[in-house]
């Protein structure tokens, strides 16, 4: 398909459409856990906004990087805790 | 990391529609006009994605074009030198920028109110305008079962989309009682508009499960959600689903308004008819001057992108228009008002401060909002208050102290990029 690209999500191929943000792309592909909170509880998006900072993961080796705000690249390596 | 700095005569911080209505007033009274917005795309959060389907939408959307002011997206604006009229902003890939302007259009919109309860940090849960926000950026929510709680007419619209998408949407609690949500429907009936559009919606939705006077008390489930509980008429009951997109109103974002000195109020930043702020040269308009939806935000702007470029007179043929606005949002604030029930969902242990994980409990020998940070860290996290402050407002009456630079986390090189450059 000529409008989806193809992104890694732990290390797991993923394709998604055009436009899509990480934040989705990472719950279109059944992960729950973007990372964890200081007490070790599972964390994923409120506020979808850019906001609570729930969607922080590591894109392409860059840490805190908010999912929810950034859109799918080709070849972008994504990585939740 | 790179740093850049240039010059513009209008800033408009924000491309939701009180933003592009500025710019395009202001670009069409000639002035040099520059858009600085956090997301890819311009359109804010009701016309997120930048694909115009309404009427309203396309219509802006092309006078946008043709205005066709100068735009920086993906842009997170950290701190602000009001003496300079300067602000300072981070994009991707380790870059800043320091803008300086003449005058300065705040448009910067408004964020969800959410209240805690059990759970509400289980992924799954996610905000009623978090979740519309995803599916407009591609989640796939078909067959997925549903549950929409707080307050206001934004969980209509999300279940509107959510239907379009085929998610199975099980129950929408709204918490004002039927009586008020009744009251708001004859009210509708003095502006057409809003009244056809209202009936469009309660029809498309007409199979829907709405509950008023309800709303969710705990979310459950193992590492993620699998069910809440829903309480009305103090019934309880669970209810098996994927997600809960829950609301209860919006805020305000003033975090920029305050450090340039600007007044507020609890309703958002005060300005004068001509959306004129405290501070000269600085504009406001659309949510962030007082909650009141997308026809208020588009004449406000339109007002401060004349008003910013001498152009008083256009500004105020449109004053009456946006009285009818202000007439509708107070009506909007008054029907959708919380419950002071509400305040029991939030139990001692429920986190309250996702970002440092603290527990009401935590609270309980604080004195205040500025005790309770120092004391617990509440609010001292990545989002700097933005989420707990409103709820903690709410349950315990604390008000926050006003936003210092920097007004969300910042690389230390961004901070100090700008003055290298210049010594």
């Amino acid at each position: 398909m000529p409008n989806e690209i193809e992104i890694t999500i732990n290390g797991g191929q993923v394709r998604v459409e055009r436009g899509t943000t990480v934040a989705a792309a990472i719950l279109q592909a059944g992960i729950t856990s973007f990372f964890h909170s200081p007490s070790g509880e599972p964390r994923a998006p409120l506020c979808g906004m850019g906001v609570c900072y729930g969607c922080m993961v590591t894109i392409n080796g860059e840490t805190g990087v908010l999912a929810c705000q950034t859109v799918c690249a080709k070849g972008m390596k994504v990585v939740t805790e | 990391m790179s740093h850049r700095r240039m010059q513009t005569s209008i800033l408009i911080a924000g491309a939701g529609p009180a933003g592009m209505a500025a710019a395009c007033a202001a670009s069409e009274s000639g002035a040099r006009v520059t858009l600085i917005d956090l997301s890819p795309t311009a359109g804010g959060q009701i016309w997120r994605g930048a694909k115009p389907s309404g009427k309203l939408s396309k219509q802006w959307f092309e006078r946008f074009a043709k205005a066709a002011p100068e735009r920086i997206q993906s842009a997170r604006i950290v701190s602000a030198e009001p003496e300079a009229r300067k602000l300072l902003a981070e994009l991707p890939g380790n870059e800043s920028i320091a803008i300086t302007y003449e005058k300065l259009i705040l448009a910067t919109g408004a964020r969800e109110l959410f209240l805690p309860f059990p759970g509400w940090t289980l992924p799954g849960v996610v905000g009623a305008g978090g979740l519309q926000a995803l599916v407009k950026s591609g989640l796939d929510v078909r067959g997925k079962r549903v549950v929409l709680a707080g307050s206001g007419p934004l969980l209509l619209a999300v279940a509107d989309l959510l239907r379009e998408r085929e998610a199975n949407v099980l129950l929408i609690a709204e918490q004002a009682s039927s009586a008020t949500v009744n009251r708001f429907g004859l009210k509708l009936a003095s502006s057409p508009g809003k009244l056809a559009q209202a009936i469009g919606l309660r029809a498309r939705l007409a199979s829907i499960s709405y509950l008023t006077g309800c709303w969710v008390a705990s979310a459950q489930g193992d590492g993620c959600l699998r069910r809440v509980q829903v309480q009305q008429d103090g019934r309880r009951w669970t209810v098996d689903c994927d997600y809960l997109g829950t609301g209860y109103g919006l805020v305000p974002n003033t975090e920029l308004a305050e450090v340039l000195g600007c007044s507020r109020t609890c309703l958002g930043v005060t300005v004068d008819d001509l959306q004129r702020t405290s501070v000269e040269g600085v504009y406001c308009a659309g949510e962030a001057a007082g909650i009141g939806g997308v026809d208020k935000s588009l004449v406000e702007g339109v007002i401060a992108g004349y008003s910013a470029t001498d152009n008083p007179g256009a500004a105020q043929a449109l004053f009456v228009e946006r009285a009818r606005t202000h007439k509708f949002a107070k009506l909007l604030n008054t029907t959708f008002a919380l419950r002071a029930e509400l305040r029991s969902i939030t139990t001692p242990e429920t986190i309250v401060c996702r970002c440092e994980d603290v527990r009401l409990s935590e609270f309980d020998a604080r004195e205040g909002w500025r005790d309770a940070k120092l004391q617990s860290r509440c609010g001292m996290g990545r989002c700097q208050g933005r989420v707990c402050g409103p709820a903690v407002e709410f349950l315990k009456g604390w008000k926050s102290s006003p936003a210092k630079p920097p007004i969300f986390p910042a690389r230390v090189g961004t901070l100090v990029a700008d003055d290298e450059v210049e010594s």
